[in-house]
């Protein structure tokens, strides 16, 4: 009775694909702008001048409307800001603190501080939005499907909408939003910032690098996890060879 | 080759004297090294000492996510974001401890469904079955809460949808879902009690293994070829599995850690990176994907297409809910009675022609449940689902039964040693 050679691959190949789509939900159906990410693959590092220019945009556009609660100054230290730089950067913003006499005044901020939300409450931030609002950006890219496309393709799909797709009041089309309709105003448009290093600030410049910023922002760990996953790949080749090896030379005896 | 199982002698003195009073040490050895197993096993026979390794690793990573961890509806979203981003290595606890759960249900499942082909549950190994089918219901138990715990978008809805379902029992449904809650929607007190409860379970679930090895090891492990052994087919355990384990460990390791590493998320959804709010439904709640052939059943069972004659129980006043929960429960309660439903004596699909192909049709079903769970319900799906739910049952309940009667098994041979036919195995599969 001979084992059928098939046997295993068709399993395992039957099991892997009922994983992967039944994993997901069905998506929205509009087809994302596709980038390539050179944080992506499996050696893919974050592009350091991107993510500071990223950095740059959120500062003078995005912050005026989104929070940014997980981003302590000091994690900027991974993108090569120096001590000094970094002071100056917290320093930039105010944190709320008590006096000696226990009186709630303002400081400057340091390194070890977390970026301030603009706005001091929920309640307060969709008064200001016209009712929408502006999600913590954070986890943006973790958070959505395809989360670095969906970002990137957001600051783009903004424009007129089709014919007959009605938008209602205080709301703006945007194609690759849900429904079409959000409460966001468009908030990139060509030369929107001057870059410190002398890039042209194109639309689609500042979508992608403000996309590579969240996304380390959102997934900080993300050298440190490829870096460890290819010496632990390595040392379990390593390994199962070795393994392997040392079976066949036990079982030897038995054949 | 045979096995002589004699009384451990320890050259170390003070061990040989704790055994003296203690035999844990001689019970460990004859357990775990000395034990007789069949010289036949393949590949598939990984799978129980993987399922245990996944136990400890969950254990292990859990105690120190356990450490950092906050269980309160303010806290519990920002200090798993701690646990990522300012605790050692937190990130690779928990990747560790997210996509472990995962590959631990991979594994149990391939487990079990290596105990359908090969016939492992029929007698004697009854009991080892259903305290198998046992520790599949704690490990989902644990799952579930587990998810719960991150507190984003998915772990509330689906713990909001999955407890709900407690109300579908007439009469003291509502107030079971109360009391499950300790409030009137999933908050705080809910997400303590299933921080205790993730806590427990798997220890629970240490206990439990430890009765199925017991179980096991009363007759021994089952066979490719399925026929009780005779000692002269049996090796020691060590070295000849722990050496072929360890080999099996590392090609899953790497399998592990290609998740852990590189797709840390792929098994997760998205919405689990929204914090959890109450007052916006995501829109597809979507369990995870090992829950989903059960969830597929459930969310099938409405009382139209081709459920529609099921529109009867009202009269008895089970609504389309109730008999979901019912059959969604009823898919592992047939895992529990199979043994009593497959009257063939004959274990491993190896020897029975039909079974042969059953058994694929089965696999085939539940990887159709698997992709329905995770559709929107459409009307397609919806007939899709009630056809791989339908038949999930026929197989159990009716095919296996039928065939028990009708199939005739080829002829077996006397020993692994021994075949009947030509094209021998006569050795190990490997
Ligand atoms: C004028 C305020 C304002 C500015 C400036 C702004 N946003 Fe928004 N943003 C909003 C509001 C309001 C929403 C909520 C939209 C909704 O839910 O309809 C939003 C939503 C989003 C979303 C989430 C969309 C989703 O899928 O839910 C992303 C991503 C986003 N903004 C990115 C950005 C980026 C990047 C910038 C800077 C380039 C930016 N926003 C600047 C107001 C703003
Ligand atoms: C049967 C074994 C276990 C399984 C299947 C399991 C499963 C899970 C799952 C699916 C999650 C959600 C992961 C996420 O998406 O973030 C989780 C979280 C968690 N588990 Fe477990 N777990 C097990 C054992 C344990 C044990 C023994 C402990 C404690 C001693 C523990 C502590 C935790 C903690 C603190 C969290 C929250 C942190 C997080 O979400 O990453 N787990 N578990």
């Amino acid at each position: 009775m001979q084992r059928k050679p098939l046997f295993r691959p068709i399993l395992l190949a039957l099991i892997l694909c009922g994983l992967a789509p039944g994993a997901r939900a069905a998506g929205e159906g509009v087809d994302l702008m596709q980038r390539s990410w050179p944080e992506n693959g499996p050696l893919g590092t974050f592009d350091r001048a991107a993510v500071q220019r990223g950095f740059q945009v959120y500062k003078e556009v995005c912050h005026t409307c989104h929070s940014l609660n997980y981003l302590a100054f000091r994690n900027l230290a991974a993108l090569g800001f120096s001590d000094q730089e970094l002071q100056a950067i917290a320093a930039g913003y105010k944190v709320p603190a008590l006096d000696d006499e226990g009186q709630p005044i303002e400081r400057e901020a340091k390194p070890f501080d977390h970026m301030p939300a603009p706005y001091a409450n929920p309640a307060q931030a969709r008064a200001a939005n016209g009712g929408g609002l502006p999600p913590d950006l954070s986890l943006i890219v973790k958070a959505r499907e395809d989360g670095l496309d969906y970002v990137y393709s957001l600051l783009h799909g903004f424009g007129d909408p089709p014919a007959g797709h009605q938008v209602p009041e205080g709301l703006h089309y945007n194609r690759y939003f849900p429904g079409g309709n959000i409460a966001m105003p468009q908030p990139l448009t060509d030369g929107q910032v001057t870059y410190a290093d002398g890039t042209n600030a194109s639309l689609d410049q500042m979508a992608a690098d403000v996309t590579q910023f969240l996304h380390f922002v959102a997934e900080p760990k993300l050298e440190e996890r490829k870096l460890t996953g290819l010496k632990a790949g390595i040392f379990l080749v390593v390994f199962a060879g070795v393994m392997l090896a040392y079976k066949r030379k036990t079982w030897r005896d038995l054949h | 080759m045979s096995v002589e199982t004699s009384e451990p002698v320890f050259k170390n003195g003070v061990l040989r004297w704790v055994d003296a009073r203690l035999p844990v040490l001689s019970w460990g050895y004859n357990e775990f090294m000395a034990y007789p197993a069949p010289r036949n096993l393949n590949y598939w026979w990984n799978f129980g000492s993987l399922a245990g390794f996944c136990l400890i690793v969950q254990i292990m990573t859990g105690l120190v996510l356990s450490m950092h961890y906050n269980p309160s509806a303010a806290g519990a979203f920002q200090s798993v974001e701690h646990i990522m981003r300012d605790v050692n290595y937190g990130w690779l606890l928990r990747y560790v401890h997210a996509n472990g759960a995962s590959m631990f249900f991979i594994v149990v499942y391939i487990h079990i469904f290596r105990g359908l082909y090969y016939g492992s549950y029929k007698a004697p190994r009854e009991l080892l079955w259903m305290l198998g089918v046992v520790i599949l219901l704690l490990m989902m138990a644990t799952a579930f809460m587990g998810y719960v715990l991150p507190w984003g978008q998915m772990s509330f809805w689906g713990a909001t949808v999955i407890t709900n379902l407690f109300s579908a029992i007439p009469l003291v449904g509502e107030p079971i879902v109360t009391w499950l809650w300790g409030g009137f929607s999933v908050d705080d007190p809910t997400l303590n009690r299933f921080f205790s409860l993730h806590f427990v379970l798997p220890f629970v679930i240490v206990a439990v293994v430890f009765l199925h090895i017991l179980a096991l090891h009363q007759f021994g492990s089952n066979n490719p070829v399925g026929i009780d052994l005779t000692k002269t087919d049996k090796i020691p355990f060590h070295p000849y599995y722990t050496v072929k384990d360890l080999f099996g460990l590392s090609i899953f390791l790497i399998f592990f850690g290609f998740f852990v590493f590189y797709a840390p998320d792929f098994l997760g959804h998205a919405d689990n990176y929204v914090p959890a709010n109450p007052l916006q439904t995501p829109p597809h709640i979507v369990p995870e994907w090992y829950f989903l052939p059960f969830y597929a059943i459930l969310r099938s069972t409405v009382f139209e297409k081709l459920f529609a004659p099921l529109a009867l129980l009202g009269y008895v006043g089970i609504d389309a809910k109730l008999a979901g929960v019912l059959l969604m429960f009823s898919a592992i309660a047939v895992l529990f009675v199979l043994p009593w439903l497959d009257g063939s004596k004959v274990r491993s699909a190896r020897f029975r022609p039909i079974y042969k192909w059953v058994y694929w049709l089965l696999l085939i079903d539940v990887v159709i449940l698997t992709w329905v769970g995770g559709q929107v319900p459409t009307d397609r799906v919806v007939w899709i689902g009630q056809f791989a739910a339908l038949y999930y049952f026929v197989h159990f309940l009716v095919i296996i039964p039928l065939l028990g009667k009708f199939e005739r098994p080829r002829p077996l041979p006397e020993s692994i040693g021994k075949p009947v036919l030509g094209r021998a195995r006569l050795q190990p599969a490997e």
